[in-house]
């Protein structure tokens, strides 16, 4: 077999890393995701840490986005959240932020009843400066999250909250009136206006069509999916530059490879370290499921899968190369 | 820049009809910096035919085409600067993006703007909006307004607006009064304030140098923080009784089927989720059809969620369960397997992902009873619904000849059966009473959270937990348990996070059942010997 595009969770990819290690198989993970991580055997075509949760953070810190003091840091008990939030606290120290002014708080998976935890928000935040709060909530909890955040009065020009987790489609099926304003930090949006991602929408939604697919009556896009169309395109573009499938051949091939992004921007496999550059872009929360792009980094940003701020990293090579040398 | 001046020139030919074309322009155009000082200047102003323009805005009507800048509101546009209707409707439009910053700038705006108006409701609305959180930029409209207010319940709310503005600047007479009158306050954001001036920077020194000033601030934060108690303490309470009357609606279905029967009913979870998908299908259907009445789907969505799981329990009796009375374990296998069975049947009909339940208007947003408590009206009728379902049920189970034979059934089989009461008809009613009244509960949580296949696996341990705890075959027991169960989450839930607080209940659980396996309330007699 000559390539594999797949694995959506974290624990997903963990679980089959050691079998394409092993047999010198290639794997694409197309899914944003902790960092901590990187293999020879791996391109990672979805956000690392620094191209997601941190510029969301720098937003939320910013003027524009409020000038927020105060952090809760909010998740689903599970390795994701944990590590995600380690970075943040981390980083937001860096910032010169007290111990006092972050709240961690996790749920289990499955919770629904938020109206404990809102109200501790409410309290955090009445305790002095402005508060924002980072969402690493995982799938099915959200909806009652935000419900008993509209419900509760909570809204999003007072205490705005950043997910990592919720696009387009997971907002599919939700009544999105009381989220109005609430964040999400991608490195891709169905709203964004450029030719490419015009014509991308075009080519999905004739597709849904043409195959009758569940919702074809309303085709989203989303960034995950974006994230695996470029992995498709880049390892094409590398098999005719190597032309060969060879596993070593086609890694090869894949330093460097550029391809113009329904993002807008021309996402670079980066040389070295098996990720993309993407650019960031926060968006809020619209009516409609839709969201409106507040804020997008100046140009595109290199990964750091080793996050400089979860201790210990600092030896660590971000290059696999190298790595598999060491070894 | 050309267009800036005609624009200029058109306002002076129209002073009395136009805005501030340069300010409307870099409102529209400019970056955010440059936008909230044009909003600053069109406050200044006070012009209430701004108020259309800045509405428009929060609500992402206002697009620009060129250098104009247009209200769009469905096929009909007006110039947002001069008023003037715009046909036919520009071709190539951009939209107008509004920033959490910048809303809440409009939104201060224009509660201070309505600070003016002759309406007392509204202005009370706006000074109650303002109370909340104003931006310093309205300042000068709140002292406009308070010059001229003679309403005894408005003009304090405003001199505690204008309070809280002036905290920053001002004499050190002025600060310390305005530090004063803020200790008379109950909200939340007064606690904000002060403690903003009783900040200490990194070397421990007090950002605020005037030490009377922070004594006064120190006091008025105890009287605040004191009045915000009360809040906090009835906030816990009203989220125990919220939970506790959730898990009694997912449980007295369950008391029933397995309670009063006897049959460990692995489906109940499912026919709650069946209950919330037929709420959804009458959802849709009055959008389609009814759209004028759709604040009012519940209510037919209630008696249908009721049917279809009833007609779904009772069916499953008449096929599966009937034939394995006695058995427990087997039950337990073949109501599993019917439970993973239901769920891929809806994953087929209605797909993997969740559906949307919109909730009606009016079980929307909350009422607001102290300053830092509200109650969400979705959770407070849930209570009242859960407590009606629990009054019908009882006055079916001890009024009515059903309930009697139900009773008799249940006490003696035999007995029942030789004086002439139909048991397998009762149990398939009974049955039938248990799925509905969880198509019941499915129809009220398709309020509060998600839709899913899945929706029931979440409840089904709960369910048993709540019946087991309250003791098998015990109405009362369920409801006191459900209670408990509820008051203990969301207190340990608020000391030591929602984690801790699962896992403490769940071994709780275990401890109590090992030590009282029959429950919190036991049936006593000959009853509970067989």
């Amino acid at each position: 077999m000559a390539v594999v595009f797949g694995c959506w969770t974290s624990v997903s990819r963990k679980s089959v890393l050691p079998v394409f290690e092993e047999l010198n198989g290639l794997l694409f993970y197309p899914v944003q995701y902790e960092g901590e991580e990187i293999s020879k055997n791996v391109f990672y075509t979805g956000a690392a840490p620094n191209q997601q949760a941190i510029p969301a953070v720098e937003y939320l810190m910013s003027k524009d986005g409020g000038g927020a003091k105060r952090w809760v840091l909010l998740g689903t008990d599970y390795v994701y959240p944990r590590t995600t939030n380690k970075i943040l606290r981390a980083f937001l120290k860096s910032k010169g932020v007290q111990e006092a002014d972050i709240m961690e708080d996790y749920t289990p998976f499955g919770h629904s009843d938020y109206q404990t935890i809102i109200a501790k928000i409410k309290k955090f935040a009445s305790e002095g400066k402005k508060t924002a709060v980072v969402s690493t909530i995982n799938g099915d909890s959200n909806v009652p999250f935000y419900k008993e955040l509209g419900n509760q009065g909570l809204k999003a020009t007072d205490v705005p909250v950043v997910a990592f987790s919720v696009g387009e489609e997971e907002l599919r099926g939700v009544d999105t009136k009381p989220l109005v304003g609430h964040l999400a930090a991608w490195n891709y949006f169905m709203s964004l206006k450029n030719p490419e991602n015009d014509a991308w929408k075009k080519k999905w939604a004739d597709y849904t069509k043409a195959k009758k697919l569940p919702y074809a009556d309303k085709p989203l896009t989303n960034d995950p999916m974006e994230a695996a169309y470029i992995g498709v395109y880049m390892w094409k573009q590398a098999v005719e530059k190597a032309k060969s499938f060879e596993v070593g051949k086609v890694t090869a091939a894949m330093a460097g490879q550029t391809f113009k992004a329904p993002s807008g921007i021309t996402s670079k496999m980066d040389e070295k370290n098996h990720h993309l550059h993407k650019a960031v872009f926060i968006g809020e929360v619209k009516g409609d499921g839709q969201f409106n792009v507040v804020w997008k980094t100046k140009g595109p940003v290199k990964a750091q899968p080793w996050s400089p701020f979860i201790a210990g990293n600092e030896k660590k090579v971000d290059e696999p190369a190298l790595m598999a040398t060491k070894k | 820049m050309r267009t800036v001046f005609f624009l200029l020139m058109l306002v002076l030919a129209r002073p009395c009809l136009a805005l501030d074309a340069a300010a409307v322009g870099k409102l529209a155009f400019g970056d955010a910096d440059e936008r909230s000082a044009a909003l600053a200047v069109l406050v200044a102003e006070g012009d209430p035919k701004m108020v259309a323009l800045l509405e428009a805005l929060a609500a992402g009507d206002v697009q620009t085409a060129g250098e104009r800048v247009l209200i769009v509101k469905g096929d009909e546009a007006i110039d947002a600067v001069t008023g003037a209707k715009v046909t036919p409707l520009p071709k190539e439009r951009e939209d107008v993006v509004a920033n959490n910053r910048l809303r809440r700038e409009i939104e201060s705006a224009l509660s201070a703007l309505k600070l003016l108006s002759p309406d007392r409701a509204a202005r009370l609305a706006a000074a109650q909006a303002l109370a909340t959180g104003a931006e310093d930029a309205v300042l000068p409209l709140v002292k406009k307004a308070m010059a001229q207010e003679t309403d005894p319940a408005i003009k304090p709310m405003l001199e505690l607006i204008a309070a809280t503005l002036e905290l920053k600047g001002g004499t050190k007479e002025s600060r310390i009064a305005a530090i004063r009158r803020l200790g008379d306050s109950n909200s939340p954001n007064t606690k904000t304030l002060l403690m903003a001036l009783l900040e200490k920077d990194k070397e421990g020194r007090f950002a605020e140098t005037d030490e009377d000033v922070r004594a006064a601030a120190q006091a008025s934060l105890r009287a605040v923080e004191g009045k915000l108690v009360w809040g906090e303490m009835g906030g816990l309470l009203f989220a125990g009784v919220s939970l506790g009357s959730i898990l009694l609606l997912a449980a007295l279905g369950l008391a029933i089927t397995y309670g009063l029967m006897g049959v460990i009913n692995m489906a109940h979870g499912e026919l709650i989720m069946i209950g919330a998908y037929t709420t959804y299908v009458v959802q849709n259907l009055f959008r389609a059809h009814a759209p004028q009445a759709f604040d009012w789907y519940l209510v037919c969505a209630l008696p249908a969620a009721f049917a279809v799981s009833a007609l779904v329990g009772m069916v499953l009796e008449r096929v599966v369960i009937r034939w394995l009375y006695g058995r427990p374990l087997e039950t337990l296998l073949a109501t599993w397997g019917i439970s993973l069975a239901l769920i891929q049947m809806v994953r087929t009909i209605f797909g993997a992902q969740n559906v949307g339940v919109e909730n009606p208007s009016w079980m929307s947003g909350g009422i607001q009873v102290l300053s830092n408590v509200v109650l969400p009206w979705n959770r407070v009728m849930i209570i009242a619904f859960a407590a009606l379902v629990l009054v019908g049920m009882w006055m079916l189970l001890t009024r009515t000849r059903l309930g009697l034979f139900v009773r008799g059934v249940t006490q003696n089989r035999e007995m029942a059966s030789c004086v002439g009461v139909p048991t397998a008809r009762v149990d398939t009613l009974a049955f039938g009473l248990g799925a509905g009244i969880a198509g019941l509960a499915g129809c009220a949580l398709s309020q509060i959270g998600n839709v899913g296949p899945d929706l029931g696996q979440g409840y089904i341990v709960d369910s048993f937990m709540v019946v087991v705890f309250g003791g098998v075959g015990q109405l009362a027991g369920t409801v006191y348990a459900a209670l408990t169960l509820g008051f203990a989450n969301k207190f340990l839930e608020a000391w030591s996070g929602a984690v801790i607080a699962k896992i403490a209940v769940l071994v709780f659980i275990i401890i109590f059942i090992q030590r009282r396996p029959q429950g919190l309330f036991a049936l006593k007699g000959r009853a509970a010997e067989t």
